[in-house]
């Protein structure tokens, strides 16, 4: 289990335009990908592919969460999607 | 209000909120999707996998619909009806439908029960995403249109441009709203200052509201719309088809030259009402003098806490930077009422509109004001821009002097206040002793003198800014401000864009005209037609009239170039 935390750069956090560039991504990704709030257990992990389960975790600006995949080109994937997060998309 | 026969079809009355003289079929908005039975069993016949394949089946169809839309829309609308369709194709609302299909229950009630338990989630969270899960019910309402095999909720979607007919409109329908396809605007509610009526100003579209008879208008109906006048004419005939053949000609408005001025050169600066960095990119592109209402809560709403320093002073500082060397008038944190913030305001006020609202949560949970103060004076530091911080809801003297007295502890050198509770008004002179500028909010204004709420189609006639009472405390303020050793009074209010008004408004000895950036140039171009000597006289015709209706009739008769520019 390859796992990579990220910080969310988004100045609104992970709301409806983030998420939905984020989950694209994610969906885009050979292996299948979970996210869930630093410190939360493994088993409580959210379909990353999912706008609606990333827009229900409510993660904020600087908040820290958890990227997980299992496979190969697991590694991989989740650094670009690690990339994704931490970018400021509302930025102009 | 009766409808009265014409020679060539029946006359429907409303309230004209767009100006514009346009013909086109109507289109209504489709009724909203009624909720299936909870629990509803599988419809007959069908198979937990027939059933689960029908819901995919749909959700795809809208997601796809979604998509393509996006595809063909730009900008926030194309951003928001991207994540819109990945709302509808969603892997985990899907499988917790799937879920329940697998029970036995209906695709229709399964995806019902199954976003509702995500809205009611994303609503738990508050702030920004309790307004997203308005988006979640909107895409379920799709899904279940779709298996109904019944047209989807919202704008429809037509091959030929058409006159939008509907109840009312929500501020959500902006976003599907293209102004290409839609000719105009018609509702059968709402009000002079309903979201219908924002829309349509800040789309330059022709609007008629508050005309209950057009309820009854079907599909495909011919219908003449003049928004001026506020009638809607069913089956219109060669005159209608005349009056809409000369609008399309008319004179096109010159674009706004960056100098607002009377026909005898005095000046009146046309200022920008803004909402955020972009908007005030875009207002000054549009050649505004400047910012006369910076609403702050941009910066606030949909936020749980209150925004850092740090946040606030870079959002003002775009803001400010648009406008180098010239004039940006903040007004503080007006929330409350229409705008409700958790942090601040209590949302079980029975009557909000008379509640604690804008200066006055400054006494319920005192700090935010001197913080966002702080960031504006750090923002106004760092900028060029000319800064001027005006306060919402102030009522009495004492206010405006505790306001002044927060604002030079911040060190900002122009305070101000806005006139929108008539008290001000009536005090003027001693409230504007103790500031330096004043701002007349005509809509609230309107409202609190009318008593008449602005959302209520039933009180739309009352709701209406050239009532001569409101004219006369417009009258009253300026004065107020020349005995108060030359106070200047300027207007921020939607009054300020209706361009006949706007004469009216200068004729009353308002300084400056504050509005949204599409009217700077209509406003412009009527003001430079008139002298002073003659707004002057203007004004004093609409001050005697006995009714908004025959000033508003008394004034626009007087100014010929408005039906040149089809106004």
């Amino acid at each position: 289990m390859a796992e990579r935390i990220a910080t969310i750069a988004s100045r609104v956090g992970l709301h409806a335009r983030p998420a939905a560039i984020f989950a694209e991504a994610a969906a885009e990704q050979p292996v299948e990908v979970t996210i869930a709030l630093e410190g939360e257990p493994a088993e409580e992990a959210l379909d990353a592919s999912s706008i609606l389960a990333l827009m229900g975790l409510g993660a904020e600006h600087g908040t820290r969460v958890v990227l997980r995949a299992e496979g190969e080109g697991a590694e991989a994937a989740l650094e670009a999607l690690a990339a994704v997060l931490e970018t400021d998309h509302d930025a102009a | 209000m009766m409808s009265t026969h014409h020679p060539s079809g029946t006359v429907l009355r409303g309230v004209g909120v767009g100006a514009g003289r346009v013909i086109g079929p109507v289109r209504r908005m489709p009724h909203p999707i009624t909720a299936p039975e909870e629990g509803a069993p599988l419809p007959a016949g069908a198979t937990v996998e027939s059933e689960t394949e029908r819901l995919g089946a749909a959700a795809q169809a809208v997601a796809a619909n979604l998509r393509a839309r996006a595809a063909s829309a730009s900008g926030d609308a194309a951003a928001v009806l991207k994540a819109t369709a990945l709302m509808a194709g969603d892997k985990t609302l899907l499988k917790a439908a799937g879920k329940l299909v697998a029970t036995g229950t209906s695709a229709e009630s399964a995806i019902w029960e199954a976003a509702e338990a995500v809205a009611l989630q994303l609503e738990a969270l508050g702030g920004y995403m309790a307004e997203r899960a308005t988006d979640v019910l909107d895409v379920r309402a799709r899904i279940v249109a779709e298996l109904r095999g019944i047209p989807a909720p919202g704008i429809p979607e037509a091959d030929e441009p058409f006159v939008l007919c509907a109840e009312d409109l929500a501020p959500a329908d902006t976003a599907a709203l293209d102004p290409a396809r839609v000719l105009a605007l018609v509702t059968s509610a709402g009000g002079p200052q309903s979201h219908t009526a924002i829309i349509a100003r800040s789309m330059g579209l022709p609007a008629v509201v508050a005309a209950p008879e057009t309820a009854g208008l079907t599909d495909g109906t011919q219908v003449f719309v003049d928004g001026s006048a506020g009638v809607v004419i069913a089956d219109p005939g060669p005159e209608e088809e005349a009056a809409a053949a000369a609008y399309a000609q008319r004179t096109p408005l010159p674009a706004f030259g960056g100098m607002g001025a009377t026909a005898d050169g005095h000046r009146v600066p046309l200022l920008a009402n803004v909402g955020g960095g972009a908007d005030a990119r875009a207002a000054a592109e549009a050649g505004a003098e400047g910012v006369g209402l910076l609403r702050t809560e941009f910066c606030f709403l949909g936020r749980e806490k209150e925004p850092g320093h740090e946040l606030q002073v870079s959002a003002y500082r775009e803001v400010f930077d648009a406008f180098p060397g010239q004039k940006v008038v903040v007004r503080t944190l007006d929330a409350g009422a229409d705008k409700p913030l958790p942090f601040l305001t209590d949302s079980t006020e029975p009557n909000p509109a008379l509640g604690v609202r804008g200066y006055r949560t400054d006494v319920s949970v005192p700090g935010v004001l001197a913080r966002q103060l702080a960031a504006i004076a750090e923002a106004a530091g760092a900028s060029t821009a000319e800064v001027w911080v005006m306060a919402p809801m102030v009522s009495t003297p004492a206010e405006a002097a505790d306001f002044a007295a927060l604002c030079a502890a911040a060190g900002l050198r122009t305070p101000g206040v806005m006139v929108e509770v008539p008290s001000a008004a009536v005090l003027a002179r001693s409230v504007l002793a103790n500031v330096r500028f004043a701002s007349i909010g005509t809509n609230d204004l309107t409202q609190y003198v009318m008593a008449a709420d602005r959302q209520l189609a039933p009180l739309a006639a009352l709701n209406d800014p050239w009532q001569p009472a409101v004219l006369h405390l417009v009258r009253h303020t300026v004065e107020g401000g020349v005995q108060a050793g030359g106070v200047p009074v300027g207007v921020c209010g939607e009054a300020a864009a209706d361009p006949a008004l706007a004469v009216v408004l200068v004729g009353l000895g308002v300084a400056t005209l504050s509005m949204n950036r599409r009217a700077l140039s209509p406003v412009s171009a009527v003001l430079s037609t008139v002298t002073l000597e003659r707004a002057r006289e203007l004004a004093a015709l609409a001050l005697d009239a006995p009714s908004a209706a025959e000033a508003r009739k008394r004034v626009r008769a007087e100014l010929p170039d408005l039906e040149r520019f089809g106004l």
